[in-house]
């Protein structure tokens, strides 16, 4: 399948290897990725958090950019799937919105591209059967808990694609890449954002709790599909208090077989090598 | 002239906030109450008493993180989420101002990153936050350890068609 895809600033810098496990997966899945041509950022939480206009006017140049193509556009950000997802509500039920953003942007906003995260994807129209079917390395012995954060599935009228208390879909994910997922009542809790850098304190103590949470639920890693709640997962836990922090892609590119996993664990800040050595999976 | 509430529920712009009747479940499910001065519910209560300087003068309105965990359980899908969202804009439009200084400065930082390129460069726009908040020191090790991992370039690809960029900032600015 052919979809548009939009990685957005992160993916170009912090979250690197999340792009490029993205990119690998995909590879691997038959999916077939196009970059959305000259995007620009979603404005993230800073745009809505001060200017509501600018917030649905810089996703929406994103979108209308995207309805070039007539396919899905994979969003793999949750901060910029939030954004786009939270533009195409607001666009939908305001008309008097929607004329003003398009004098703004310049151009009209169709809504005619489904805007979906890469779990959606890969359980929907991929499908799990396949996914293990292009398992080669089952991961034995890695027992992850889910942590989906904020912004993938909230609010859910707007995001949809999984529960919002308790969803789901990554657990079968990674139990069909042969590893053992920890039920835990913590996968929607927030990591704290972008307070990370200006309210540092107040993070470290909600990433401590997290941590503290997977490891009683039994959990030998974090798995994620968001850069902030990885940036924050993997950097802000107290010294002591750290467990290896994944990417769901990464693991799924390891799962596969796939050659360049090596190159992306030495990237994070709590080196995951150690443990997947100890199971004998790197 | 209008009350505080009509003009937050104006720019809300869906339910209106007095559908609340307190049962304070965004507050047992707000990740940041215990560090906010009013807890979600309480300025729920005092924009319907009118609290207008107090509410925009609080830290409560910078703190909230837009989880939105309390518009997911509000049993009368009031969009106290969103409500922050417009308490912040009204204390920046009004010279309030932002009790919470660094937040907003890192709001600013970040938008004037997208004004220059259109997409976020991470270290350049750290170094713009840095300069704004006089925080120069903090994070220093892990940010060196970033840039060695190759993880913070310099340089990153930017939006060509800049001018369509700044079109957006232009006709969204507020006075």
């Amino acid at each position: 399948m052919k979809v548009s895809y939009y990685p957005g600033c992160s993916l170009h810098g912090t979250a690197k290897e999340y792009d490029q496990s993205v990119k690998a997966v995909s590879r691997g899945l038959g999916i077939d990725l196009e970059e959305i041509e000259d995007w620009s950022c979603c404005g993230a939480s800073s745009a809505h958090n001060t200017n509501f206009k600018l917030s649905i006017a810089l996703p929406a140049r994103d979108l209308i950019a995207a309805e070039r193509k007539p396919q899905d556009v994979m969003v793999p950000c949750a901060a910029c799937f939030n954004r786009f997802k939270t533009a195409e509500h607001h666009l939908r039920q305001d008309a008097a919105l929607k004329a003003e953003i398009e004098g703004i942007v310049g151009a009209p906003y169709r809504g005619s591209v489904a805007i979906r995260n890469p779990i959606d994807i890969i359980v929907n129209d991929i499908g799990l059967e396949k996914l293990a079917a292009n398992v080669v390395k089952k991961l034995t012995g890695l027992k992850p808990v889910s942590y989906y954060g904020c912004l993938l599935l909230r609010p859910p009228d707007v995001c949809r694609f999984d529960d919002a208390e308790n969803p789901v879909l990554l657990d079968k994910i990674l139990n069909a890449l042969g590893a053992e997922a920890r039920p835990w009542s913590y996968k929607t809790d927030c990591c704290g954002g972008s307070l990370t850098i200006s309210k540092t304190p107040i993070v470290t103590k909600m990433v401590d709790k997290l941590m503290a949470m997977a490891r009683e639920a039994g959990a030998n890693c974090l798995v994620t599909a968001c850069p902030v709640c990885t940036a924050n997962l993997d950097m802000r836990a107290s010294a002591g208090g750290e467990l290896p922090v994944f990417y769901f892609t990464e693991l799924a590119a390891l799962a596969m077989g796939q050659e360049e996993t090596g190159e992306w664990f030495k990237l994070h800040r709590t080196d995951p090598r150690p443990l997947l050595k100890g199971l004998e999976l790197l | 002239m209008k009350s505080f509430l009509e003009e937050v529920n104006e720019k809300i712009n869906g339910v209106p906030i007095q559908r609340c009747y307190h049962c304070r479940k965004c507050t047992a499910g707000c990740p940041m109450s215990t560090a906010m001065e009013h807890n979600p519910n309480r300025v729920i209560r005092m924009i319907q008493m009118g609290r207008r300087d107090e509410v925009l003068a609080s830290s409560t309105i910078w703190l909230c993180v837009s989880c939105e965990t309390c518009i997911t359980r509000c049993p009368n899908e009031v969009d106290i989420a969103r409500m922050m969202d417009v308490l912040r804009q009204m204390a920046i439009e009004s010279g309030t101002g932002a009790k919470e200084k660094n937040i907003l400065r890192f709001h600013e930082a970040f938008l004037a990153g997208i004004r220059s390129g259109g997409r976020i460069n991470e270290p350049m726009m750290m170094v713009n936050y840095k300069l704004r908040s006089g925080d120069l020191f903090s994070d220093m090790g892990m940010g060196i350890d970033m840039f060695l991992k190759g993880k913070l370039p310099l340089v990153s690809p930017r939006t060509k068609d800049m001018a369509s960029v700044r079109r957006i900032f232009e006709k969204t600015r507020q006075e």
